[in-house]
């Protein structure tokens, strides 16, 4: 009997976590720019991942319950699993935002951007120009061979 | 020493969770250890404490005490676990609709410890219309898109924090400082 509930919880929390990740999905396509795809693509994904481990750990903990010993392994290992993925989702989505604004995409339809001018542009702009010179002359070099 | 006995405990205890399992039916605790993984667990704990003492605990020592692991655990389960359902509503209907209206708002949160920062950037993230894009080291001010920016909000300047954090500083504070 609690076996059967367990694959019945199983079950729902496999179609909420695919259902949020579609979302995810969806939401990558219909968004006009990179900020607001990165909306989409941190909460949904992050959220729906969490009741897809979630289903594998209630999986685990079934075959713990009925002794099998290496249930232990598969639920202990998701949850660290699930550790990592929300200590790492918002941080990564937070770096990618954050490269976006200093390489200049502006956030499209904003009513208020209080970050705009804040960053130096100079520490950019430098590393910038010396890679496309050795380019121009090696090809010079490589013509007149 | 405390830091090494801090360092040495904590990963005892992720060694004990990695290797669950490892009971053979000659040697086994609790049906779910066998002993030479034990032994050989605190041999490399300790090793590890030895090394990784001076990095794994800084001059602090107040996420040592466990009351606010407990803290921890119920932020994660109540208030930062309503708030991502909500968010994750928020981005259906904002998927469904296309009705958007963004903008980087700055806003101070007055917290002092990198930890707690750390932790507040990231509950932001993940909670509803809002995404933490940069951010004031000196200040420890952050910079967040907000993808329906409130007129009302927009009048004092850095944003108040009450309409993006709701509650999370006050639990951050109770955790972190």
């Amino acid at each position: 009997m609690i076996s059967e509930i367990f694959e019945i919880v199983i079950y729902i929390f496999l179609a909420i976590g695919v259902f949020f990740n579609l979302l995810a999905g969806i939401g990558l396509l219909r968004f006009p720019d990179v900020y607001t795809r990165l909306h989409a693509g941190t909460k949904c994904t992050t959220f729906g991942s969490i009741f897809l481990i979630g289903s594998v750990i209630l999986l685990g903990l079934r075959m713990w319950w009925n002794n099998d010993a290496d249930g232990s392994i598969l639920a202990i290992h998701s949850i660290v699993a699930l550790v990592a993925i929300l200590v790492t989702n918002p941080t990564g989505a937070h770096a990618l935002a954050r490269a976006a604004h200093r390489s200049g995409v502006e956030p499209y339809g904003a009513v208020v951007d209080d970050l705009k001018g804040t960053i130096k542009p100079k520490a950019e702009s430098k590393p910038k120009k010396k890679p496309v010179k050795k380019k121009k002359t090696s090809t010079k070099k490589e013509e007149g061979k | 020493m405390i830091a090494f006995v801090i360092t040495t405990i904590v990963c005892f205890i992720t060694y004990l969770f990695l290797t669950t399992g490892s009971a053979t039916a000659d040697s086994d605790i609790l049906g779910l250890w066998s002993q030479y993984e034990i032994i050989f667990g605190v041999v490399l704990s300790v090793i590890s404490g030895v090394i990784a003492r001076t990095i794994f605990v800084k001059e602090s020592k107040r996420m040592a005490n466990p009351a606010k692991w407990f803290i921890f655990l119920g932020y994660l389960v109540g208030p930062f676990f309503i708030g991502m359902a909500k968010a994750n509503f928020d981005v259906a209907y904002r998927v469904i609709t296309g009705k958007i209206n963004p903008g980087i708002v700055r806003i101070s949160p007055d917290l002092k410890t990198d930890l707690g920062i750390t932790m507040l950037a990231n509950s932001i993230t993940l909670t509803p219309g809002t995404l933490t894009v940069d951010i004031d080291e000196n200040k420890n001010d952050l910079y967040i898109h907000w993808i329906n920016v409130k007129k009302e909000a927009l009048e004092k300047k850095p944003v108040d924090c009450k309409y993006i954090c709701g509650s999370f500083p006050k639990w951050i504070r109770r955790i972190a400082e």
